[in-house]
């Protein structure tokens, strides 16, 4: 179920390497560390891929944002651990006072599937019931996972946030349903 | 197992069409939101279903028994013994303390005073309002009010709970605390819940969702 709430959207702005910088501001920490905090403390976000870290890390210690502190032996292999510097936590600042571009997306996938449903079938109503049936089940589901028992707090406001989104694309299907008449117009002149 | 249904129910006020032939099967223990537009007609349907109003033409049972023909009395009686309502826009009594409110279901269903008030006072208190219980409906707030409505509508651990926009003039937090209060007693209580919302949010919540368009059901969405 976890797979299905992957909320990738939000960090097509961002990179790993800012997660990983913002991560390391607490404490050094070595690769397999930073792949669990991730996952953990973003829950809803895509788990990332321990190459990933890996990749990323090599970067960030050749654009001189993170350095190797040492070593780190917990049972497992020997893992090198990593610290932020100077320039790294300027860097993880310099991010967190910009913000996210309020996204237009303008040409969603429902907005495309009503106007060429109008287009190829004369009706969109079909769809629309549908797709609102589909939406509510997830925000079912979602809702279901938010009365669960020992949820965190983290998982609690990413699946808010899910929630939320799918509310707003509700609300523009059943603007779409009242104004359809008149697109319809639009569309056959 | 249907425990509460209409057939093709009819209602108008004057010229107005509220209800154009709607049908809704209702089983045992279910929680069903009904949603629609402003207007459609969603509070005349929960108004139809829960014996308040009756409608012109259709049938309205429940419990396998109709409903729709009994007289105004003995509807009164059925409501008493078996629904709770949280109306729309909470309809408590001003002059009475919301633990006077909460306990006027059980004075009316024969209860002792005494009894009565101490019941009321525990449904207060499980809703988060023992806070308020000495206060008149005037002096609370949207949200207290709201606890208040549905403290009243529990308090005789009715079959049906019949709840039109109770989480209405809420914000998010708010307005999901009172509905899950709601929800967490219907379940112990064992009640089926007919929830009339325009929020998508709270719909999600429910098994089921019955659409309502122009007074009519759009699409019954399993
Ligand atoms: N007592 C009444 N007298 C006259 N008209 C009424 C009465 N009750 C409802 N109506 C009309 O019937 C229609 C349906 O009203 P209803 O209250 O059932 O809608 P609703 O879906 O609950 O709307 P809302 O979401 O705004 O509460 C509306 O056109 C309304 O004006
Ligand atoms: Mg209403």
């Amino acid at each position: 179920m976890l797979d299905r709430l992957f909320i990738e959207c939000i960090f097509a702005c961002m990179s790993t390497g800012h997660i990983l910088l913002g991560l390391l501001t607490e404490r050094p920490k070595h690769g397999y560390e930073l792949k669990r905090e991730h996952d953990d403390r973003l829950p809803g976000v895509k788990p990332i891929a321990y190459g990933q870290v890996y990749a990323t890390l090599q970067r960030l210690e050749r654009d001189g944002k993170v350095a190797v502190s040492g070593t780190a032996k917990e049972g497992g292999p020997e893992r090198t651990v990593y610290e932020i510097t100077g320039d790294g936590a300027d860097e993880v600042h310099r991010w967190l006072a910009e913000i996210e571009p309020p996204a237009p997306y303008v040409s969603s996938a429902l907005f495309v599937r009503v106007v060429l449903a109008l287009i190829a079938e004369g009706t969109a109503d079909g769809y629309l019931l549908r797709q609102r049936a589909a939406h509510l089940e997830r925000m079912r589901e979602l809702t279901a996972r938010k009365n669960t028992a020992g949820i965190s707090a983290g998982e609690l406001l990413a699946t808010d946030y899910a929630l939320y989104h799918l509310d707003a694309d509700l609300r523009w299907l059943e603007t779409a349903r009242q104004r359809i008449d008149e697109l319809t117009q639009e569309i056959r002149t | 197992m249907t425990l509460l249904e209409a057939r093709r129910i009819e209602k108008a006020f004057g010229r107005t069409r509220a209800l154009r032939g709607v049908s809704v099967a209702i089983g045992s223990g279910e929680i069903v939101a009904i949603t629609g537009p402003s207007g459609s007609g969603k509070s005349t349907l929960l108004h139809c279903l829960s014996g308040i109003m009756c409608p012109e033409t259709g049938e309205v049972h429940y419990d396998g028994r109709r409903i729709d023909t009994l007289d105004e009395a003995a509807r009164t009686r059925l409501r008493r013994e078996a629904f709770g309502v949280v109306f729309q826009f909470g309809r408590l009594v001003p002059e009475l303390t919301a633990a006077e409110n909460v306990a006027l279901p059980l004075l009316f269903g024969g209860n002792g005073r005494e009894e009565s008030a101490t019941v009321a006072r525990a449904w207060l208190e499980r809703m988060d309002a023992l806070d308020v219980a000495d206060a008149r409906p005037g002096e609370l707030s949207g949200g207290q009010l709201q606890r208040v409505a549905v403290a009243r509508a529990l308090v005789t651990g009715p079959k049906v709970v019949f709840a039109d926009e109770p989480t209405g003039a809420l914000d998010s937090v708010a307005g999901e605390r009172v509905l899950g209060l709601l929800l967490e007693a219907a379940r112990v209580n064992g009640s089926t819940v007919v929830i009339v919302t325009h929020d998508n949010r709270v719909a999600a919540h429910a098994d089921r969702e019955i659409v309502v368009r122009d007074g009519a059901a759009a699409g019954v969405v399993v």
